[in-house]
């Protein structure tokens, strides 16, 4: 199976019945994915999308055996509905919400670390595109169709620099594994290091891509890891050569704020770690290619 | 979100950290009247706008008598203010702080701020403070003192206290230390701040520990829930294009160069503007028009990136994925025949659909270059800039 998720998965919406989680859903279930119903609080009992809705996440669980969710409960509530889906004992969530307060998601970040490792939810996002496993599986707001099915391992923080990607490499016939969206916020639930952890055991993945960006501390935290960690290579781009400091870029988390944010000296650091160093944003493909012409 | 200095001490001070007596101000007249009210025989005029530095760009006056300070107010009000920090425009300073002056023995440097890497809160100190933190991370970096503050369980006074002793403060004074570096980590926590800053927190001839200037900076993802401190937003201190912006639901950030862009996404937005410098060009602003461009918010975008008059070319890269090319096509005809362009456009668009965007935007008849990939983008997009200009040239 693809690391994550794959079409056996079991899937729940969280805000299943708003405009947006109804859209989405649909076009989870058109792609593929095993959504087995939804949650919306006060509205258990219904059915919506011919799937079942639940007022709680632990009936989901209980009742259709969801293992994994994706959240687009608005930003006010939605650290509450990612803490709900972790004590319901929910193995994967994906939070599509944008504009969570950032000490919610410290509060939510404190809340799975008091599960011991083997039982914690893994969380990726919020403000991110989802996870896509080509051919079998998507549990975001991806374009599926720009996707096919293959060994390269992708996680990048930007949703549409995402699909620049798999585009790229759709267009030269290259595959993805699992494209991992992780979102664009200071703090998020699994960084460019766990996704890259995933990717490392996963069978299918041949190779990695990572797609960073300007500010905190995780592209670097990353390369420290392949080079330790990692047998497989990892190629990296980041994005923000033209940003100037102490401006934030649109993500909230994209602000050259201290040392070492920058585009230039991310590069530069992750260079020296021995990553594969992708020069521009429209070269991912090709570089991707090279690389794994020479495997 | 970033506030005003006295706003930043007005909210400390009610969490207890001791300010000096001091007084809002937006005319001459009102500043000599806080002077007298204020006790003492000196007075600080500072001028409130958002950024650092101001002492060295001439916005804070130390006035010895009235007409001192009247003199001052004259001098800053409804003057735009350059620090490093604000960049070449300035800020405009409409209100002034009129300040006791305080007999100085010691500065020292605290501050508190959401850290990524520990996904908890930081609080650093220093005894030599005055200077901006990053100067002193350079020069000597042995100075700073960083304490790693757990979220679930709090600041507990011993750290406090450990920060205190670094600070080197004399002993008379730590309960009081205390006191103020607990006020600062709960107005944080309590009013979802980023940051919370105070430089100098100062010692007095009376051994008194004072908040001389402060500064905090909010989550504007958690405004919905702050509207005290949402109140205190002051679009004057702000790019009025990204203020504009911000009211159409647009993520803007004007930059130096000349090439206009709109793009979906944060992420490709800052990859194109990789690519605009990669093919030897500057880009005039970030513009993130978000996932559903409809022709409306189009048209927006458009007038926003014009609006800046030294654009000399254009560039409109959507990858579009729930949305489709064809709509977006029509959005960017509409918009350009809305709006008298008199600069070149390429547009670039990839996913959904994009064989019938790209022949809607052959079709219109419109002067509008379009491109395949991100780099034949970027470089036709410069080669238009460059043929503008050097016509324009001619021109004169």
């Amino acid at each position: 199976m693809a690391t994550l998720i794959d079409e056996n998965t079991r899937i729940i919406v969280q805000g299943f019945t708003g405009k947006i989680g109804t859209f989405h859903a649909q076009e989870m279930i058109d792609y593929g994915s095993n959504v087995v119903g939804g949650v919306t609080p006060g509205k258990g009992g219904q059915m919506h999308l011919g799937l079942p809705v639940f007022n709680t996440v632990k009936e989901a669980v209980k009742q259709v055996g969801a293992e994994a969710s994706i959240v687009f409960v608005p930003p006010a509530f939605a650290a509450d509905s990612i803490m709900e889906a972790a004590d319901a004992g929910i193995r994967y969530c994906v939070s599509i919400t944008d504009g969570i307060p950032t000490q919610d998601m410290m509060t939510v970040k404190n809340f799975l670390r008091r599960f011991p490792k083997k039982t914690r939810m893994m969380l990726t996002g919020p403000n991110c595109s989802g996870t896509i496993s080509p051919g079998r599986a998507m549990l975001g707001i991806m374009p599926g169709h720009i996707y096919i099915q293959g060994n390269v391992g992708v996680v990048g923080r930007s949703g549409t620099l995402g699909y620049e990607a798999a585009d790229q490499m759709r267009r030269l016939g290259i595959g993805i594994s699992t494209s991992v969206g992780i979102g664009g916020d200071p703090i998020i639930g699994s960084s460019h290091r766990d996704i890259l952890e995933k990717l490392e055991q996963d069978p299918e993945t041949k190779i990695a891509l990572m797609i960073g960006e300007i500010g905190g501390p995780q592209e670097v935290e990353a390369g420290k890891f392949a080079k330790e960690n990692m047998s497989k290579p990892l190629i990296a781009y980041i994005a923000g050569l033209t940003a100037p400091e102490g401006r934030r870029m649109g993500h909230a988390g994209a602000i050259i704020s201290s040392a070492g944010e920058s585009a230039a000296e991310k590069v530069a650091i992750l260079k020296d770690l021995g990553v594969i160093i992708c020069p521009t944003p429209s070269l991912m493909g090709k570089t991707v290619a090279d690389v794994l012409a020479r495997m | 979100m970033n506030i005003h200095e006295y706003q930043a001490k007005e909210i400390l001070a009610g969490y207890g950290v001791k300010i000096p007596e001091g007084g809002l101000a937006y005319n001459t007249e009102e500043a000599i009247q806080r002077a007298r009210e204020i006790e003492g025989d000196t007075w600080v005029v500072k001028a409130q706008i958002h950024s650092g530095a101001r002492g060295k760009a001439g916005g804070i006056k130390v006035c010895k008598t009235h007409d001192e300070v009247e003199a001052a107010a004259e001098a800053l009000l409804g003057k735009n203010l350059v620090t490093h920090q604000t960049g070449p425009v300035g800020k405009i300073c409409s209100r002034i702080y009129i300040e006791a002056g305080s007999n100085i023995t010691k500065e020292l440097y605290l501050s508190f701020m959401i850290d990524r890497s520990t996904e908890g809160v930081i609080m650093i100190g220093s005894a030599q403070g005055g200077m901006e933190i990053e100067t002193l991370a350079k020069t000597d970096p042995e100075a700073i003192h960083k304490i790693y503050i757990e979220p679930a369980v709090g600041l507990q006074d011993f750290q406090a206290r450990k920060m205190a002793f670094a600070l080197k403060l004399d002993t008379t004074l730590l309960n009081h230390a205390v006191k103020t570096i607990k006020a600062c980590y709960r107005a944080l926590r309590d009013l979802d701040a980023n940051s919370v800053e105070i430089n100098p927190l100062v010692v007095t001839e009376n051994n008194e520990l004072f908040a001389l200037d402060a500064k905090m900076d909010f989550d504007e993802n958690a405004l919905f829930r702050r509207h005290k401190i949402a109140e205190l937003r002051d679009n004057t201190q702000v790019d009025s294009r990204e203020v504009a912006a911000a009211e159409s639901g647009l993520s803007y950030v004007g930059l130096d160069g000349d090439i206009g862009c709109m793009i979906n996404g944060a992420g490709l937005a800052m990859a194109t503007m990789d690519m605009i410098k990669l093919a030897g060009g500057e880009p005039a602003n970030f513009l993130d028009v978000g996932g559903g461009a409809s022709a409306e918010r189009t048209e927006r975008a458009f007038r926003l990136v014009l609006a800046d008059q030294g654009v000399k070319a254009m560039l409109v890269n959507i990858f579009a994925g729930i949305n489709r090319c064809d709509w977006i096509a029509e959005g960017v005809v509409h918009a350009v025949k809305n709006i008298d362009m008199k600069i070149p456009l390429v547009v670039r668009l990839s996913g959904t659909n994009v064989e019938e965007g790209r022949r809607i935007i052959t079709e219109s008849g419109l002067p509008i270059i379009t491109a395949d990939t991100l780099a034949d983008a970027a470089e036709k997009v410069v080669k238009a800039r460059n043929e503008k200009v050097a016509q324009a040239s001619k021109g004169e």
